[in-house]
């Protein structure tokens, strides 16, 4: 699995960050977990709001931090 | 209908301006600590509690209800509806888009671009960013709350106008060509990412909310703290003919000085509003402190430096000016017709 937070380092971008981290660990998958932060990177997504996760290819959230309950499940979904 | 009016003054009374509130402080300094009243310092301190308790309670729970909304209006959103129109009616939808799409200035950039990149106009955008940080939903009832509901109406209004005539302009101009070439070349219109229709749960909404509340409130306590000490030491201390002569009425610059000295300034609205308050109190014209107000939000420092870093001189210089002159303009007109609204 791949996924990507995208963000160019505001506060809520590192906090998004750290939560995919560790729910990546407490879940025990594996899984690149990548941080974009070229600006011109993240706007030809088509992503605005950020901070925004990208998992496979596909965003699935944008421009806010999910409760680690509701990450957690997104993240699920995807495996 | 005399019972809705009786009605609707108690909840505006109670709710909005929160007479409860001041009863209390009052009472605290009055007869508690015993402070005499009209001196400065019961003035000044009796202002400040009041101030502070008041845009506290009401901005949480303003702020919660705004992201409530907000939550349905992500910017992904408002690129799509924003593409959907053309000419002068982009840019009104564009300001009135800006009002309840969320935003803070680290995400003008973003925003900037990708607007760009979706093949909006330049100007559109610009309407976009003048009105997000200008009007919203928060300010507009906390406007309510500290004068009137006229003056809040007003102030969205010449808000919006102030977004839609600058927007138009930078188009009308073409000043498309002066957007740094980065951002031209940069973009790839056809490489977005499928972005799955979020489906946000009403407990996501709700979560949602609550984290901007915190957000927010973290952000700007700051501000309203020292925002509200001002309006305390305007209010108690600094003495009314010296306001009256730097900002009266009857001083013709008064709207230029209060709009230039707004400018560089970098505060949140409710910072601002206490200060505001203040200034009327003390006899300020309505338009001058609007003007403040609109040029302290509009515009500052860090919010030019971020946008300056996605268009050139010139456009920047344009958009500055635009804003100004309007805030100006606006601020001439209330003052010319304050009868109406107070």
């Amino acid at each position: 699995m791949e996924i990507k937070v995208l963000g160019p380092g505001c506060p809520n971008c590192k906090k998004l960050l750290k939560m995919v981290e560790d729910t990546v660990e407490e879940l025990k998958i594996e899984a690149s977990v990548h941080y974009v932060t070229d600006m011109m990177e993240i706007a030809n997504t088509g992503l605005i709001g950020t901070p925004g996760l990208m998992i496979n290819g596909r965003i699935v959230l944008s421009g806010r931090v999910p409760s680690r309950l509701e990450l957690k499940e997104r993240i699920q979904a995807k495996i | 209908m005399q019972f809705i009016r009786t009605f609707f003054s108690f909840i505006n009374d109670q709710f909005l301006k929160m007479n409860w509130l001041n009863n209390i402080v009052k009472w605290m300094f009055g007869d508690v600590f015993g402070l005499e009243e009209g001196t400065m310092v019961y003035e000044s301190v009796t202002f400040f509690f009041y101030d502070v308790v008041k845009i506290f309670i009401l901005l949480s729970v303003l702020i919660f209800l705004a992201s409530y909304i907000q939550s349905y209006f992500s910017p992904e959103r408002t690129k799509k509806i924003l593409s959907r129109y053309k000419g002068i009616w982009a840019n009104t939808i564009g300001a009135l888009l800006g009002t309840i799409t969320p935003f803070c200035s680290c995400s003008s950039i973003p925003i900037f671009i990708g607007f760009t990149k979706a093949g909006l106009p330049v100007g559109v955008t610009f309407s976009f960013l003048i009105s997000s940080p200008l009007v919203d939903l928060a300010s507009v009832i906390l406007l309510a709350s500290i004068f009137n509901w006229k003056i809040a109406f007003a102030y969205v209004i010449v808000g919006l106008v102030i977004a839609i005539i600058g927007g138009s302009l930078i188009s009308l101009f073409k000043m498309e060509r002066y957007v740094e070439d980065f951002v031209m070349q940069g973009v790839n219109p056809s490489s977005d990412v499928e972005i799955e229709e979020e489906t946000m749960t009403k407990k996501a909404r709700v979560n949602y909310s609550i984290e901007q509340v915190k957000e927010i409130v973290a952000r700007v306590w700051v501000y309203i703290l020292i925002g509200v000490g001002i309006g305390a030491l305007i209010h108690g201390v600094i003495p009314r003919t010296f306001i009256e002569q730097v900002l009266g009425d009857d001083n013709p610059f008064s709207v230029l000085l209060a709009t230039i000295l707004g400018v560089p300034m970098y505060a949140d609205i409710f910072g601002t509003l206490p200060i505001a308050e203040a200034l009327v109190l003390k006899g300020v014209g309505i338009g001058t402190v609007l003007a403040f107000m609109m040029a302290v939000t509009a515009l500052s420092l860090p919010s030019i430096i971020l946008i300056k870093k996605v268009v050139k001189t010139k456009l920047l210089v344009m958009f500055v000016s635009i804003v100004t002159i309007g805030i100006i303009v606006m601020g001439y007109l209330f003052n010319m017709f304050d009868y109406l609204f107070i």
